[in-house]
This record gives C-alpha cells, sequence and structure tokens, in this order.
C-alpha cells in the first residue's frame, strides 16, 4: 500500500512507484520468454506440413465416415471389459487406499515420524506412474490381459484415493472427535463414531469420480495389451480401418458420458 | 467428591494455562466458573477428564486418582464424567438417537456399537432421557437438522446417557441466544438436582451464572481469585477477575429475580432460584 500526501489530500495507490515498476518488469520479462519459446518451438517446424494439415485431416476424415456399425458385434465383449478393469481396479485401490489414508492423515496416524512418512511414500510413487505405464510394467510381469489392467488401473488409483482421503481426514471438526473421546469410548469407537461419519461424503465423492476417470483410463489400456476395448483400437489402427476406429471412438464417448451421469448422480445422492 | 490438587498446566508454547489451582467439589453441587477469556476455564475443565494432560498435580475423583491412570482405567473413569459443550460438538451426520447412544460406548463393545445394536435397557434410557429434555419426537432426525437449543439438549441427554457422577461444562449457552441460554442453565441445574450430580460449568455470563449456580469460581490468568457464594460476587469482586469496569448494572440485585425471570417460562419449576 502506498500512501502520499499531495496537497494535504491523502492519495491512496494500490502499489508504491518501485513496486509498479517491478511488476511492469514482469510482465515484459514474460512476454519476452514467451517470444523466445515459440521460436525454439517451432525451428524445427516444417511449414508445408503444417499448412497442408486441413486437407490430410479432411482425408482421413473422410475415410473415417460412415462409421462401420457392424463391427459393434466384436466390441460388446471387449468394452464389458473395460468396464470390469475399470470397476475392479477401483474397488481394489480402495481396499488398501482406506487404511494407507488413515495412516498417512497427521491425526491418526499412529506416528508421525515413522508411519506416516511411509504411508505418505506409497500414496506419491502410486501417483507419480501413469496407469498406462504401470500397464506397460504388468504386462511384461504378468503377461498380456484383464489382471494387468486391473491391477495398473488400482496401482494408479491408491495414491489418488489416499490421498484425497487423508486430507478429507485431516479437515474434520476435531470437537465432534473430542466429544466421543469424552464419553470413554475406544479408539476403535472415536474412529467409527468420531470420524467416519465426517469423512463419508468425501469418501464416496472421491470413489466415485475415481471410478468415473478409471473408465477412461482403462479405454487406452488396451494399446499396451491390458485388455479392454484398447485392444481393438490398436487392432483397427494397425490396420487403418478407419470406420472401426471411429465407432470404438463413438463407443467410448458414450461409455464416458454414461459414467460421468452416473457419478454425478451418486455423488448428488450422497451428499 | 471431586477434589483439584495444585493442578498446574503450562502448554507446549511456554503459556501457563492454570498455576496451582485447588478446588474440590461436593456431591450435587453446581458450581460455576467464571473469568476473561484466557483464564484458563476450559483448560481447566479438559484437565479433569484429561482431554489435555496436566503438567503437574492431581485431580481426584471419588478418591481415584485420574492423573495416574492408564489408557484402559481413564477410559472407564471418563464415563463417570459426562461433558457438554460450547458449540454442542454433536456427531453432526449421525441421527440424535445415535447421538444420544454414543454417551454409552464406554459401556458397550466395538462391534455391538459399530452395528448400532446397544442393550435394550440402553435404549429405553436413551428414550426416557430424550424425554426428559423433551426431544422425544426428534430421535430418528439427523442432528444437523435441529436448532442450536435442541443440540444442547442432545448434547446433554448424551452426557446423561454415560450414567456420569458429574458433569463437565464448557460454555453451554455461548452459541445460544438469550432465553435459549436460560432453558438450558434450568435443564442442567434441574437434572443435576434430580439425579445429585455435581457439575461445573464454564460460563461468560455472569448473571446468568448467578440466577443459576450455588457456587461461584473466579479464575484469571490460570489462579483462583474468587471462591464464594454468587450473592458475594461485588463489583470489586468482578473487577478483581475481568480488569476494571463499571459492574453495578452486570450483577444481579437481590429480590430481583422473580421480575427477571419468573415469567419467562411457564410452569417450569426454578429449583435453582434462590429466595434473595
Amino acid at each position: 500500500m502506498a500512501i502520499t500526501t499531495l496537497n494535504d489530500t491523502k492519495i491512496w495507490q494500490r502499489r508504491t512507484p518501485p513496486q509498479q515498476l517491478l511488476v511492469w518488469a514482469g510482465w515484459l520479462g514474460l512476454v519476452a520468454l514467451f517470444v523466445l519459446s515459440w521460436q525454439v518451438m517451432t525451428q524445427d517446424t516444417i511449414w508445408l506440413f503444417v499448412l497442408d494439415a486441413p486437407q490430410q485431416a479432411a482425408d482421413i476424415g473422410r475415410r473415417m465416415f460412415p462409421p462401420r456399425w457392424e463391427y459393434m458385434d466384436r466390441l460388446w465383449k471387449p468394452l464389458w471389459d473395460t468396464l470390469n478393469i475399470a470397476t475392479l481396479g477401483t474397488m481394489l485401490a480402495v481396499v488398501v487406499a482406506v487404511p494407507v489414508a488413515f495412516l498417512a492423515a497427521r491425526n491418526t496416524t499412529p506416528s508421525i515420524h515413522f508411519i506416516r512418512p511411509v504411508a505418505l511414500f506409497v500414496i506419491v510413487s502410486s501417483r507419480s506412474i501413469n496407469s498406462l505405464i504401470w500397464a506397460l510394467l504388468l504386462v511384461s510381469i504378468l503377461g498380456p490381459g484383464l489382471l494387468a489392467g486391473i491391477l495398473s488401473i488400482a496401482l494408479r488409483s491408491i495414491g489418488f484415493i489416499a490421498k484425497l482421503l487423508y486430507e478429507a481426514i485431516e479437515e474434520i471438526d476435531e470437537k465432534q472427535v473430542e466429544a466421543i473421546s469424552a464419553t470413554g469410548a475406544s479408539q476403535a469407537q472415536v474412529m467409527a463414531f468420531g470420524i467416519v461419519p465426517q469423512i463419508l461424503p468425501a469418501f464416496a465423492g472421491i470413489t466415485v469420480f475415481r471410478w468415473d476417470i478409471n473408465i477412461r483410463e482403462s479405454t487406452v489400456l488396451g494399446l499396451v495389451g491390458a485388455g479392454g476395448i484398447g485392444m481393438q483400437l490398436m487392432a483397427s489402427l494397425n490396420v487403418l480401418a478407419w470406420p472401426q476406429v471411429t465407432l470404438i471412438f463413438l463407443v467410448i464417448l458414450g461409455t464416458v458420458v454414461v459414467s460421468e451421469w452416473v457419478s454425478a448422480k451418486v455423488r448428488h445422492a450422497i451428499i | 467428591m471431586l477434589k483439584i490438587e495444585n493442578l498446574t498446566k503450562r502448554y507446549r508454547t511456554g503459556d501457563l494455562a492454570l498455576n496451582n489451582v485447588s478446588v474440590s467439589v461436593q456431591p450435587g453441587q453446581v458450581v460455576g466458573l467464571i473469568g476473561p477469556s484466557g483464564a484458563g476455564k476450559s483448560t481447566l475443565i479438559r484437565c479433569i477428564n484429561r482431554l489435555v494432560e496436566p503438567s503437574s498435580g492431581q485431580v481426584l475423583l471419588r478418591d481415584e486418582n485420574l492423573t495416574r491412570l492408564g489408557k484402559g482405567q481413564l477410559r472407564q473413569a471418563r464415563r463417570r464424567m459426562g461433558m457438554i459443550f460450547q458449540e454442542y460438538a454433536l456427531v453432526e451426520r449421525l441421527t440424535v438417537m445415535e447421538n444420544v447412544l454414543s454417551g454409552q460406548l464406554g459401556y458397550v463393545g466395538f462391534w455391538r456399537s459399530y452395528f448400532r445394536k446397544f442393550p435394550q435397557q440402553a435404549v429405553d434410557q436413551a428414550f426416557a432421557t430424550l424425554e426428559r429434555v423433551g426431544l422425544s419426537d426428534h430421535a430418528d432426525k439427523r442432528a444437523d437438522a435441529l436448532s442450536g437449543g435442541q443440540r444442547q439438549r442432545v448434547g446433554i441427554a448424551r452426557a446423561l446417557l454415560q450414567n456420569p457422577d458429574i458433569l463437565l461444562v464448557d460454555e453451554p449457552t455461548a452459541s445460544l441466544d438469550p432465553k435459549t441460554s436460560r432453558q438450558i442453565m434450568r435443564l442442567i441445574c434441574e437434572v443435576c438436582a434430580e439425579r445429585g450430580l455435581a457439575a461445573i460449568i464454564n460460563i461468560h455470563d455472569v448473571a446468568l451464572a448467578q440466577m443459576f449456580v450455588q457456587r461461584i469460581i473466579g479464575l484469571k490468568k490460570g489462579e483462583v481469585v474468587f471462591d464464594g457464594s454468587p450473592d458475594d460476587l461485588t463489583p470489586d469482586v468482578l473487577t478483581r477477575i475481568y480488569g476494571e469496569e463499571d459492574w453495578t448494572r452486570t450483577i444481579r440485585k437481590p429480590g430481583n429475580d422473580e421480575a427477571e425471570d419468573g415469567a419467562a417460562d411457564e410452569d417450569q419449576v426454578e429449583l435453582m432460584a434462590r429466595p434473595a
């Protein structure tokens, strides 16, 4: 805040002149950086290809249309697999993530200095690897198939669910916990009566949200051989069967829309 | 019945919240604890049931030294101390009945409580207590659907379900309007009289305290600076507790009780109003 006096009137400005200068310099630097980055980014671009892009896109678009509807017969099974990968993977993740979240939350962990860091490490390592990469790893360990897909979805989701859940646990109202402890309740009872009711809405919301994300992620897992509709997508792309690709895109779109709708409904019902 | 001896609490930040406090409370006695914010009232109450661990000194409940108890013994001892909170501290997403029954948690095993299979005798007691506090129609509502006064009644019922010997009451009326405040104070004092419970009530409202309690303890900076009958609260005493201010209008004038309070609630018996 800059307050100066001019002819006995107090003038208020948001920033002092040096601060103002600094802000301008900051903006100037940002613009310069943008121009520079643009140059680096485009120095290898062959502009002839870029100018050609609309024609190329139109060409592929023409070949993709109309979708090959008969192919649907062979999609039902992989679609079902995809849904199962997402759902089973989420369930498996929940089973592991809930205890991890309680161990990671500052107010419920048995030991801040020893167990909490371990739990946090589990969360970070699970989150830092994308499910597609988990799938790559697991396919080479377990071989291709649904199991690799389920496990890679689960491994990625553990960190996501545990992180959001432990943040919810840390944000609970401690007075309710205090009140339950004051009745002479045991630790487990304090957990069941004081903490669980408070985090239940967050838990439901997080789980359904993750399931929704997992449906989307499981559609691509097949690209690396982890089962589901992605395998069909890969096969169709490999033989340049564009009308089949279109159909798969439409099916994925439909599935995601439906799962989004379901998760919105469930969240609304619980919260 | 409750004896606090040389209780001292120093927080890790170095703040001395309680300094060598000694107080004893007789069975059935309702004590009002007054003092400025930060005087250590809440700390004192929480040191009794060890929601806050005292630094030194002891607390004896029926000759049992609470400060020496291990975890399991402390849980058993806590059952005998019902606690009522400023902002009710109900579990908002549970029903009124579940909140009231949670007063029984110290007596019921984990799985029974988890599946809400409380013994019928406890359920009977819960219904009777809800009736006593005037909430029989609300048993199935969720706690967050109630008004402030109703929530505090649930809080009282929960404390009573513990079958306590003493009630520890932390600012029961601070979030309530003046009329509801009186009703809640009256209810607390009535149930104490009915069951012969002792109580320690933290309270900011001096006039309200004078109206209902039998004994007042004044706390200032963690030390007891007054201990006596509500009638002995003179402007001098209040100055000693809170500091300089014109206190003459705060204090109840003898003989004023009826005009002030009698008309408030038609047919409720005023057990605690003493003729001046």
